[in-house]
């Protein structure tokens, strides 16, 4: 993570070009590859279709990879812990059900359906953490038996009717942009944050009398983050705006990240799911963390239903189904191994941007929708192969 | 007699390390080579590229097979020219049957289907050959480390090898084992296969090798007939110094009784009314080096992780810390009553090897690096460099993946994990397995160190001259019973391993 962190020069990483490059950004040469292959794809489709690299198509493409990239970035924590969550399709469908019925049928206000869907989602998680943790049934089969029970719970709650339509301030959630004044000031806490991060870790890592990166150095990093962030606000204000759905994705996005990087939570997470035994020895309370992984992972999942069920403003029957395998997917294409132990949020995101580019851009070509399956199927496949052979060249290196 | 075996000018960079520096290595027809060197000279690397671990083209220099230039692809290609490895680490499937593991990638087969007959048959006739008396049908993870190992050698000889190789073989061995595994070399010998010994026991390679090569930093010191060598020599070859005593021993200043056992039995987890660990008593005051000895399977390891928190089986009997009673229920009471254990494998409970040296080093005392529940990383980095320091760990940075360690290495840095909880009690189970004498030395100065803080060290070792050397007092155990305790003052090998066959002492 902190590739600057060491005290003997990093032989491998000053001169160079990419040296220069990964200082400025702490990336790994994983992110890399990932954002060279969403430059890559988006250049495709750009030249393919001219409505492709629109302001209008980025902001509905934000737009559709909130739900994945939501539940992406709580199935990394449960890959990284080495368990697995097929449940989580099927409880976007419930948990969006749930609120549709309390918002439409029971004329419940926006906030009690809010913080009760989304309590709803941390008790289920509580329940399926405790059964795969506490009782060690797998959590294959844990999640796989949640996932039938959550929809066949929402057909029977929903009496297999579409539930709609919402009350316009709960459908705001999905539907709903950021005011253009609000984006610029979005945006401006994002490059004073940055500022502010930056220069901090540099100024602790002095008092420490660690090696740090030339003062140029952080303030490129942080113009060009900057320039980035302000890019992005700049593109989205001249649609919209910033899509609500999009806002709480960035959101989630920094508090895992942070949580996965910094809290002695992630770090313990990363160790259950490198070697459980020598995490047992090392005094990690295994079976809590394990139940806690799941109570984080349905949570998201209930907040990417109620961010589903706003966005088409009604509650189907059928809402989620797959969800669960383009959540793994994209975990998958950002890096993380099924074996657990490694995988990063930032990622897990990342492949969700592949997918849902492609997708998007195979329907604005006209593409018939089959070709997005076998497509996406196949980027898959590949990235897997692509991370597995750059790992044994690693090694023999 | 000819050369079977030339290695020259091998240069073997990672990224960031220079592992082997224009390595020379001629070995002759038949004569059983040893290789010494410190953790990390790069005796290993050496012997992944000679067996095809590291492909050609990923080192610089040659290898010459019988005065033949050699490209090898793959670990295929070096079995197919007759080199076989055992590796440092084990590398048997555990939930494959020992003929599985036998014959993996080799299966015996009849129209294109597995024999499990003649495998079986065939299997009985290897094992008889290392003298491993065990079913072939036995999953391999049931048998303990030392048959494991014997497994492995009866694998490479399945193989047919003409050059074996043998990565510290008998790290984890019994003293039994080892004069098995020495009988089985010398007949090899006898029938003109080549073997490579690595080991950092210098009185068995002195003991077994014709002719030996030492390394330092990556690159050869020299290649010396056995004759010419002694301990000593070898070992100021080897760190570039000399080496004046094996242990540097203090005398003990005990203080007040830190730990207490009174009648402690441990359970089987897997067999119902079963003790692997029956009416043990002992105490060890603070400033103290208590030793357990005894053969392999005498129940030392299920003592300590027992009161550890850290074994299955239920547990019955009194444990004191400081006077007080204490209940143990997990690793986490364990720590938080100031119990450190150093287990005896690395691999499978001492590290996570994705994870770079600082994080491992922090794992068992993460909260002390943080401010609540935040990790102050560079607090932790700066623990990482303490453990480098002090524990000289030839690692790059706090942030090198403890995977790319060497072995002695990766020990190490199990050790700096422990020291880094400050603990008042610190089991080592056979702490210095597969470290090199001047390692072992800095080990021993840093227990020292401890007990001269007033904590209770516990060691568990099948060394006895690391027993005798290093602790006050010894306690022997065999078949889980307490069989003997003297101080060190009274310890003979003689009286230990009698103890330990099971002779009771008054
Ligand atoms: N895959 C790898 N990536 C990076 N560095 C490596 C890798 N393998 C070995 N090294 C480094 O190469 C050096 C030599 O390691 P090697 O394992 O050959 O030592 P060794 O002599 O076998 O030591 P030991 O007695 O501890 O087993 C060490 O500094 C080690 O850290
Ligand atoms: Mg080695």
């Amino acid at each position: 993570m902190n590739t600057e962190s060491q005290t003997a020069p990093a032989r491998t990483e000053t001169g160079t070009w990419t040296g220069t490059f990964a200082r400025l950004f702490r990336f790994d040469a994983r992110a890399y590859s990932m954002i060279g292959a969403v430059v890559l794809i988006w250049t495709f489709f750009s030249l393919m279709h001219e409505r492709f690299l629109t302001p209008t198509n980025l902001s509905n493409l934000f737009l559709q990879m909130s739900v994945t990239s939501i539940l992406a970035i709580g199935m990394v924590l449960v890959i990284v812990a080495g368990q697995i969550d097929l449940s989580v399709g099927s409880l976007v469908g419930l948990t969006g059900g749930i609120a549709a019925v309390l918002n439409v049928w029971y004329d419940w206000d926006p906030v009690s359906v809010v913080l009760v869907t989304i309590a709803l989602g941390s008790l289920i998680g509580l329940m399926q953490g405790w059964i795969v943790a506490y009782l060690a049934v797998p959590a294959f089969i844990v999640t796989l038996g949640g996932m039938l029970m959550f929809r066949g719970i929402l057909l029977g709650t929903t009496k297999s009717v579409t539930v709609a339509p919402l009350d316009p301030s709960l459908k705001a959630i999905g539907q709903d942009y950021l005011p253009e004044f609000l984006g610029w000031i979005a945006g401006a806490v994002g490059v004073i944050g940055t500022a502010v991060i930056v220069l901090g870790s540099r100024w602790r890592r002095k008092r420490y009398g660690f090696k740090v990166a030339p003062l140029s150095i952080s303030v490129l990093r942080i113009a060009l983050i900057g320039a980035f962030i302000l890019g992005a606000v700049w593109v989205l204000n001249s649609y919209k705006g910033f899509p609500i759905p999009f806002i709480i994705v960035i959101v989630l996005a920094l508090l895992f990240t942070f949580i996965s990087r910094n809290t002695v939570f992630g770090r313990q997470i990363y160790a259950i799911g490198g070697n459980p035994e020598a995490a047992r020895l090392s005094g990690i309370p295994i079976r809590r963390r394990i139940l806690m992984v799941f109570v984080l992972c349905n949570t998201l999942a209930a907040i990417a239903g109620i961010v589903l069920t706003a966005r088409v403003n009604a509650a189907t029957m059928s809402a989620g189904t797959m969800y669960e395998l383009d959540a793994i997917a994209a975990c998958v294409i950002g890096g993380t191994s099924l074996m657990g132990g490694t995988g990063t949020v930032t990622g897990a995101i990342l492949g969700a941007l592949i997918m849902v580019s492609l997708d998007n851009g195979m329907s604005i070509m006209n593409m018939e929708s089959f070709w997005q399956y076998i497509v996406k199927g196949a980027i898959l496949i590949l990235a897997v192969y692509m991370d597995i052979s750059s790992r044994r060249r690693k090694k023999a290196a | 007699m000819t050369v079977a075996l030339e290695m020259r000018g091998i240069t073997k960079v990672f990224p960031g390390v220079v592992a082997l520096d224009n390595v020379n290595f001629t070995v002759r027809k038949g004569e059983i080579h040893a290789l010494c060197g410190e953790n990390g000279a790069g005796k290993s690397t050496l012997m992944k590229v000679l067996s095809g671990v590291y492909p050609v083209g990923t080192y610089k220099g040659q290898i010459l097979i019988d005065g033949v230039e050699r490209h090898f692809h793959d670990i295929r290609d070096a079995e197919a020219a007759g080199i076989a490895i055992i590796y440092q680490e084990l590398a048997l499937a555990r939930n494959l049957s020992v003929a599985e593991n036998l014959f993996l990638g080799h299966e015996l087969k009849r129209f294109g289907i597995v024999n499990k007959e003649k495998m079986h048959k065939e299997s009985e006739r290897w094992l008889r050959e290392v003298g491993l008396n065990v079913d072939p049908r036995e999953l391999t993870g049931n048998l303990g480390i030392g048959k494991q190992q014997l497994v492995e050698i009866a694998k490479a000889l399945a193989k047919n090898a003409k050059i074996l190789i043998l990565d510290e073989p008998t790290a984890a061995l019994t003293e039994q084992e080892v004069g098995i595994l020495m009988g089985i070399l010398r007949e090899l010998k006898q029938r003109g296969v080549t073997c490579i010994y690595i080991s950092h026991k210098l009185n068995e390679v002195l003991a077994i090798a014709d002719t030996i090569t030492v390394l330092r930093d990556g690159q050869t010191v020299g290649t010396y007939p056995v004759s010419e060598v002694d301990e000593g020599k070898i070992i100021s070859l080897m760190v570039g110094r000399e080496l004046k005593e094996r242990f540097p021993r203090i005398e003990a200043s005990p203080g007040d009784v830190m730990l207490r056992v009174r009648n402690y039995t441990v359970m089987s987890p897997d067999q119902p009314g079963k003790a692997v660990i029956r009416d043990v008593s002992f105490e060890v005051r603070k400033g103290e080096i208590f030793g357990i000895g005894g053969l392999m399977g005498a129940g030392r390891t299920e003592l300590v992780m027992s009161l550890f928190g850290a074994y299955p089986g239920e547990s019955r009997g009194e444990v004191e810390i400081e006077g007080r009673p204490v209940r143990i229920r997990s690793v986490g009471d364990a720590i938080r009553a100031g119990m450190g254990l150093v287990s005896e494998d690395r691999k499978k409970y001492g590290l996570v090897l994705g994870m770079n040296v600082k994080s491992n080093v922090s794992m068992a005392s993460l909260q002390a690096f943080a401010w609540r529940g935040v990790i102050d990383h560079n607090r932790e980095t700066a623990g990482g460099l303490q453990a480098i320091h002090t524990l000289r760990i030839k690692a790059n940075s706090p942030e090198t993946i403890v995977g790319t360690l060497s072995g002695g290495n990766q020990q190490k840095v199990v050790i700096g994990k422990w020291l880094t909880t400050r603990p008042k009690i610190l089991f080592l189970d056979e702490p210095t397995r597969g470290i090199d004498v001047g390692a072992k030395f800095e080990i021993y100065n840093i227990i020292n160190q401890l007990v001269r803080d007033g904590v209770a060290v516990v060691i568990v070792s099948s060394e006895m001259p690391e027993l005798i050397g290093m602790c006050h007092r010894i306690m022997v155990l065999s078949e889980g019973r307490k069989t003997a305790e003297f101080p060190a003052s009274e310890a003979t090998q003689e009286r230990i391993m009698k103890a330990a066959t099971g002779g009771m002492e008054a």
